[in-house]
């Protein structure tokens, strides 16, 4: 019995989804007031609302020392049981109970200040990841020593490159010692040396004993550092148990449910937004091939801004395949006047092997701020096609093109 | 490794089902394995007399939880410190409006009141006798201030992280204390400048400077609660501090109260407060009994209203900011 680490029983969370205002979720005071005065005997004031259960009768046990991967399409429900397990929102039904020090890492660089130093942002970070200043103390120079930033201690971090910023974001939080470790997608961010490292912290702290809960989209993670998964489907358990099984569980439920589509209605609160994503196929006649063109419609609420528009490809693994910007052909399309637009990239897809890939969006000004990041919108899938006729499903590689090969005879028997 | 994989399947199973596997049994036979196991159960098991957490959904109002806050005790200096590094960090002047402005404000009102108005300032030069009024003044509006928004903005950090919450306005508000420690210097300066004698009263500073703080943590955990789900507060932060100001003796002195009054006026807790500093930092008569004890009163009420209503929604602060 004691070595139960965490028991959630039929927890569930709701969410009101209120139809009246203007798309912001907090009110003015006078709205409420005004709301009050029109209805004075009506308990009910928002006009229209929706109950929308974000997660719904989760119940599972988890091991001290297990790992478990928390896996699912986006808007499963994987986030609003990390934060609810690592204690920011509370359940609306059902309860969880934990035994032992939680501390969760749902992004990198959590509490960083860019005016503060280096050193001060450790302490600042470590203390708003649960750590007392001694904790910090002792672990300072490991701290610095795997961010690998002692020149830069205490230059503010606003100078810091992005690289350096995420290596000792991460450092702070890889050296929180808790006995329960909620961890989020972290990995999805920084270099491919910097994953790597981040993914190698994770399998010690994976193997020193400690129970970590792990989301993550990236699938080959989640199989080298999990003993086991939970599969989240529209808030509901779809399966528990050994992490293959649930990936494949997964993958399955990925292909016979692709979206071709997002779409949002223009808010108003931020400079520039990202209204619509679409996949459409198109026919290209050369080749006799089905190919996609993506397609991102986008609304600019400022009289102008400088901001570039990037799509990245991932495999069905997580991993990326290709990122693509808008600026890469023609740089003065930085600068965007204000107004609504639509905008078109075609998708390389008759270079990929055959399998799932997903695009992601993302808009920003390409030095500090990222205006909108949409993960994993739109998916589409490569078939096997007649590119190449002599091809197994199961070919390695996401690159698959007719290669030209030649022979000669260099020595014949016969 | 391909054990640890089989064997933690079996700890994850939903209560109404069956194990998946049984392979822990089969292993179980082999010594060297099951005692790595067993190291690797027993390391966390001992640190597991920590405790246990449970999490629920929040029903009612919560009793003031200051077990947690001294728990974060740490956390509360460090944003503490954040905040008042951030303040003096991009400025020219930096300490130099902390004086300055306080000492402008206590001349204009020490013109206009004392000179012009010719208000009574019980035998006080006017300008020391403002100055005292506006040391807590400035340390309360101040916190509110700061406070007022400091949920707000600091928004990132409660959806990515769990403390409890109150430690961000009560952190901002204990920032403003390295304001009022310099604005204090500058009391010391004026009272050596006008040879006032400081009297054994200035022991009893640090008591009203307690209370001070006191009041302006509990306005400031309500006002900065209120502006998550109602930002027009920050509009009307303003006015009410200013309105607040005049309702207080600040300016004035309390005497131009009627008697009879007198009572329901330090209703408003700064109203004890600033009696309490002019009689400690100036040295003056009689201790205001009636006003410091009522605003204790009203103080403390004021301070467990505005905790109580801060964990009454502090819960949902996640989901709406």
């Amino acid at each position: 019995m004691s070595d139960i680490a965490i028991r959630v029983e039929n927890l569930g969370k709701a969410y009101k989804i209120a139809h009246n205002a203007g798309g912001s979720r907090y009110k003015t005071l006078q709205e409420d007031v005004i709301g009050l005065l029109k209805r004075p005997f009506s308990r009910e004031r928002q006009s229209t609302s929706e109950i929308f259960w974000a997660l719904k009768d989760i119940s599972f046990e988890v091991k001290q020392g297990e790992v478990l991967g928390i896996i699912g399409r986006n808007g499963a429900g994987k986030s609003t049981l990390l934060k609810i397990l690592s204690r920011i929102t509370r359940p609306t039904t059902g309860y969880a109970e934990m035994h032992g020090r939680i501390g969760s890492l749902l992004e990198v660089g959590t509490g960083f200040h860019p005016e503060l130093t280096g050193r001060e942002n450790i302490y600042l970070s470590g203390a708003v990841l649960g750590m007392t200043r001694r904790d910090i103390d002792r672990r300072f120079d490991e701290i610095v020593a795997f961010a690998d930033i002692e020149k830069f201690l205490d230059t503010p971090a606003k100078r810091y490159s992005s690289g350096m910023y995420m290596r000792l974001a991460f450092a702070v939080a890889a050296h929180l010692e808790p006995e329960i470790l909620v961890v989020d997608e972290v990995l999805a961010v920084g270099d491919a040396e910097f994953q790597k490292k981040s993914l190698g912290k994770m399998g010690e702290v994976a193997k020193s004993g400690r129970t970590v809960l792990f989301v993550s989209h990236n699938m080959g993670a989640v199989l080298s550092l999990c003993t086991s998964a939970l599969v989240l489907d529209k808030g509901t358990t779809a399966f528990i148990g050994k992490v293959d099984n649930g990936i494949s569980l997964y993958l399955k439920n990925m292909q016979t449910m692709q979206t071709r589509n997002y779409h949002k209605i223009v808010t108003k609160d931020r400079p520039i937004e990202v209204t619509n994503v679409a996949l459409l196929e198109e026919d290209i006649p050369e080749t006799n091939i089905g190919g996609y063109v993506c397609e991102i419609d986008y609304f600019i609420n400022q009289q102008s801004i400088g901001a570039a528009i990037a799509i990245k490809i991932t495999d069905q693994y997580g991993a990326p395949v290709l990122t693509s910007i808008d600026t890469d052909t023609d740089l003065s399309r930085f600068t965007k006047q204000r107004g609504s637009f639509r905008t078109k990239c075609r998708i390389p897809q008759n270079i990929l092997s055959p399998g799932l890939y997903d695009v992601s969006v993302s808009v920003s000004d390409m030095k500090s701020e990222r205006f909108e990041y949409l993960d994993r919108v739109v998916q589409f899938d490569v078939q096997l096609d007649k590119r190449i006729k002599n091809v197994l499903p199961n070919r390695e590689g996401v690159i698959l093109l007719p290669q030209q090969w030649d022979t000669e005879v260099i020595l014949s028997s016969v | 490794m391909s054990f640890r994989i089989n064997c933690g399947s079996v700890a994850l199973m939903k209560r109404d089902s069956i194990h998946y596997n049984a392979c822990c049994h089969a292993h179980d036979k082999d010594s060297e394995i099951s005692s790595q196991m067993a190291q690797r159960v027993v390391e966390p098991d001992t640190s597991q007399q920590t405790r246990l957490i449970r999490i629920e959904p929040a029903r009612g109002w919560a009793a003031l939880d200051l077990g947690e806050l001294w728990v974060f005790r740490d956390l509360l200096m460090i944003l503490a410190m954040r905040d008042v590094k951030l303040r003096y960090k991009q400025t020219a002047l930096g300490v130099i409006w902390v004086i300055l402005q306080p000492l402008v404000a206590a001349l204009i009102f020490a013109l206009i009141f004392g000179r012009f108005a010719n208000l009574p300032s019980a035998g006080v030069p006017y300008l020391l006798f403002v100055y005292a009024g506006i040391l807590p003044w400035n340390l309360f509006a101040g916190a509110l201030q700061r406070a007022g928004n400091s949920l707000v903005s600091d928004s990132k950090l409660i959806s990515k992280v769990y403390f409890p919450r109150m430690t961000i306005p009560i952190a901002s508000s204990a920032a403003v204390l390295v304001d009022f420690i310099v604005a204090l210097a500058v009391m010391a300066g004026l009272l050596v400048i006008y040879q006032h004698p400081v009297t054994p009263n200035i022991l009893a500073l640090p008591f009203f400077l307690l209370l001070a703080l006191l009041i302006s943590v509990g306005v400031s955990l309500f006002l900065s609660a209120l502006n998550v789900y109602y930002r027009d507060f920050m509009y009307a932060l303003p006015f009410l501090i200013q309105v607040w100001m005049y309702a207080s003796p600040v300016v004035y002195s309390a005497d131009l109260i009627p008697g009879p009054l007198q009572p329901f006026y330090a209703i408003n807790p700064m109203v004890g407060v600033i009696d309490g500093f002019r009689w400690s930092l100036l040295g003056l008569g009689a201790f205001p009994v009636v006003s410091v004890t009522i605003s204790v009163v009203s103080g403390l009420i004021l301070f467990f209203a505005g905790a109580a209503v801060f964990q009454r929604v502090e819960r949902n602060f996640a989901d709406v900011i």
